[in-house]
């Protein structure tokens, strides 16, 4: 005897999405047009000066970030920043060139304004997970899940919840690369060595004096890698993004793959590969404090 | 006065907290509570007074309870049990609030073993931590944390970073970030026990120095019998979270509770700590300058057993010793007065009651004659004989010592 059961996860599931189109509607709209806003915005802003006007700013500011701790304008500066200067310029000049201007703002700002929205709902959450045991074991597992579903299956909700366009795409951005920046932010606070915290708490500290004066700055190395793991989790997602409607290099992607078009999709990889390696030797400097480097001189 | 005051203080890890609540009642030792209900005795119905100014140490090895107690103090660790008065309130009585505002920022500090410094920021603004705390104002609390950190010996290095300074130094800082919110008592745990065996010396003279000019009351930690000692005006001396005894170094070194205490004071050179006070025979026999002749003296030795005797003027003052041989040379002469043929002051030396024990030693290679203890009046007080000296000194007891005779001794 054969038992016949067959349960209709995906029916369940569905019927859950469509009942919350249907009734809230009102709330996900509010997020769309809330999110369009900010990624127009910033499009704006980055397009409205000359190209190489932008390109100039952001090689000053690749700079400035990976020459940290040493004088602005010194031989050690240099030697450590000035590789990324010239590679910013020589990187975004060819991107420019190549007619990928628009195309390479827009895949930076859909970057910016979704590991931004990552960050600003996974550092407080790390922060609440490393204070309560229980709230971690909740947490935990939900990452796990948002991390190993396929990036593709969230974005069928996501058409659903959003429509299609940047929006979209920016909220399967967000479910992506979210998890990074609550696991280290939790991890960070929770490595603090435990006897700096108790002298903290010996001296009167408050919860709030605790976190703010002791653990986010003794965290901070770690948290800062998790800014830059979600800036980078957020760029591998452009490609997958673009299934939804959503602009920028991603797109010019995939619609290479789509015409089986080699010329397209490698120039467009290529910029890709570029804004990678910008962000992240950006970012990747933003744990490293000026005093840090100056003392190892 | 008792600045402190702890009853009955008992801290449990574990779940079944009340059966092994009951079993602690019942006098259960920490193994026999760990067997039956799982449960990990921290502290085991600790009671201890501490007097306003005084060093206290509470001295145990690894896993004795000590730092556990000493958390319980500020309640980094909340006791299961017992009450905690500190100047007559229940500390485990506050609130979360008062706790903090009233009592952890302004009643006590703490030193940590391992600093617990913030490597973030500079040596200044780590000791300016605790009034930062406090919303005290920048520039009074960095002027404050100055002054604090030239008394500890660290002027110069303000601005330095606490990465850059050496244990010792470290430890320093965390004494001066104690001290600089002027707090009526300093907890300090194992303050000293991860420095270098020099620096650790060095900073026990400091502490002491300190301690004159700042008069707190301290607790201090340790698993070091010699640190105890020597900083401690008392020790408690803790095993599996019971306390096995309370009292004065030397109390402890002379009169140990058990068979615990006394194997850990065996080896401990006792000579700098146990003092004339307690090997000196009190109230003893002595001979009257003015009424007492050579006869009179003769007897007095006899009956005590003795072949000398401080002689004493009318008011009770230490004037010097006779020997048998001289009285006995003086009856048979027919002379009266024992000042001719007594040792004056200047010929034998007198000694205070604190004078340790390693002191008195060297002052019976040039006489034969017992040792007069005088106090501040000059007023004789006691006797030291130079038997008890070699007995203390060693550290055994006369039933020891018969023991060693009969092993291995030769017996003359």
């Amino acid at each position: 005897m054969t038992i016949d059961i067959d349960i209709p996860l995906g029916n369940w599931v569905e019927s859950g999405v469509e009942w919350l189109s249907a009734n809230a509607s009102g709330f996900f709209d509010g997020i769309t047009v809330g999110v369009d806003a900010m990624v127009v915005t910033l499009q704006n802003i980055l397009l409205f000066p000359h190209p190489y006007v932008t390109i100039l700013i952001l090689a000053v500011i690749a700079y400035l970030m990976t020459s940290k701790g040493h004088k602005v304008l010194s031989k050690g500066a240099w030697k450590a920043g000035g590789g990324m200067f010239i590679f910013t310029i020589v990187g975004l000049l060819l991107l420019e060139l190549m007619g990928y201007w628009e195309e390479t703002m827009n895949s930076i700002a859909l970057i910016l304004v979704s590991a931004l929205i990552a960050l600003v709902i996974g550092i407080p959450l790390g922060v609440y997970a490393s204070r309560h045991d229980r709230a971690e074991q909740a947490i935990r597992p939900i990452l796990d899940f948002m991390q190993t579903l396929p990036p593709f299956v969230y974005l069928i909700p996501a058409i659903i919840f959003f429509s299609v366009g940047n929006v979209p795409g920016v909220i399967a951005t967000i479910v992506f690369a979210l998890p990074p920046a609550v696991r280290l932010t939790n991890l960070g606070i929770r490595n603090v060595q435990k006897d700096v915290v108790e002298a903290s708490i010996a001296f009167g500290c408050t919860k709030r004096q605790l976190l703010y004066k002791v653990q986010i700055p003794l965290a901070k190395p770690t948290i800062l890698a998790g800014v830059n793991q979600v800036i980078m989790l957020a760029l591998s997602m452009v490609v997958i993004a673009s299934m939804v409607g959503a602009g920028g290099l991603g797109q010019a992607v995939y619609k290479g793959i789509l015409k089986a078009d080699m010329a397209l999709g490698f120039e467009a990889g290529v910029g890709i590969v570029i804004l990678a390696i910008f962000l992240d030797r950006v970012t990747q400097s933003l744990g490293i404090s000026r005093k840090q480097v100056s003392d190892e001189e | 006065m008792s600045k402190i005051k702890v009853e009955d203080l008992s801290v449990i890890f574990g779940k079944r907290v009340k059966e092994a609540q009951d079993l602690i009642k019942q006098g259960k030792n920490k193994v026999e509570i760990l067997n039956e209900t799982g449960c990990t005795v921290g502290v085991n119905n600790a009671s201890l007074e501490i007097k306003e100014g005084e060093v206290f140490v509470v001295m145990g090895l690894s896993g004795s309870g000590k730092s556990t107690l000493l958390r319980c103090f500020n309640r980094l660790i909340e006791p299961t049990t017992g009450k905690l008065y500190v100047d007559d309130q229940n500390v485990l009585d506050l609130n979360d609030h008062d706790l903090r505002m009233k009592y952890r920022r302004e009643k006590m500090t703490m030193v940590f073993q391992h600093f617990g410094l913030l490597p973030h920021r500079s040596v200044s603004s780590n000791v300016a931590f605790g009034l930062e705390i406090q919303g005290v104002d920048e520039e009074t609390r960095i002027n404050k944390a100055y002054d604090v950190i030239k008394t500890v010996g660290l002027e110069g290095y303000e601005e330095k970073m606490t990465g850059q300074l050496s244990g010792g130094m470290q430890q320093r800082v965390g004494l001066a970030r104690a001290l600089a919110t002027d707090p009526e008592i300093l907890l300090m745990d194992e303050a000293f026990s991860a420095l270098d065996p020099l620096i650790r010396t060095n900073m026990q003279d400091e502490l002491l120095d300190l301690q004159e000019k700042v008069h707190k009351t301290i607790l201090f930690i340790t698993h070091d019998l010699d640190e105890a000692l020597k900083l401690g005006d008392r020790i408690a001396i803790m095993k599996d979270g019971k306390i096995v005894q309370t009292g004065t170094p030397e109390e402890i070194l002379t009169n140990p509770a058990n068979d615990y205490v006394k194997a850990f004071v065996e080896n401990v050179d006792r000579g700098g700590i146990v003092t004339a006070n307690t090997v000196m025979f009190n109230n003893p026999a002595n001979v009257r300058i003015k009424q007492d002749g050579p006869r009179a003296a003769l007897r007095k030795m006899s009956n005590a057993g003795v072949t000398s005797l401080p002689v004493i003027d009318q008011e009770g003052k230490f004037i010097g010793f006779v020997k048998d041989d001289d009285m006995k040379e003086m009856e048979d002469k027919g002379l009266r007065d024992i000042k001719e043929y007594m040792y004056t002051k200047e010929e034998v030396t007198a000694v205070t009651p604190d004078t340790p024990v390693a002191d008195l030693l060297p002052l019976f290679l040039d006489t034969n004659l017992n040792l007069a203890v005088i106090d501040e009046n000059k007023k004789l007080i006691g006797v030291v004989v130079h038997s008890t000296v070699i007995a203390e000194m060693i550290g055994k007891q006369r039933k020891e010592v018969q023991q060693i005779r009969k092993e291995g001794g030769i017996n003359l």
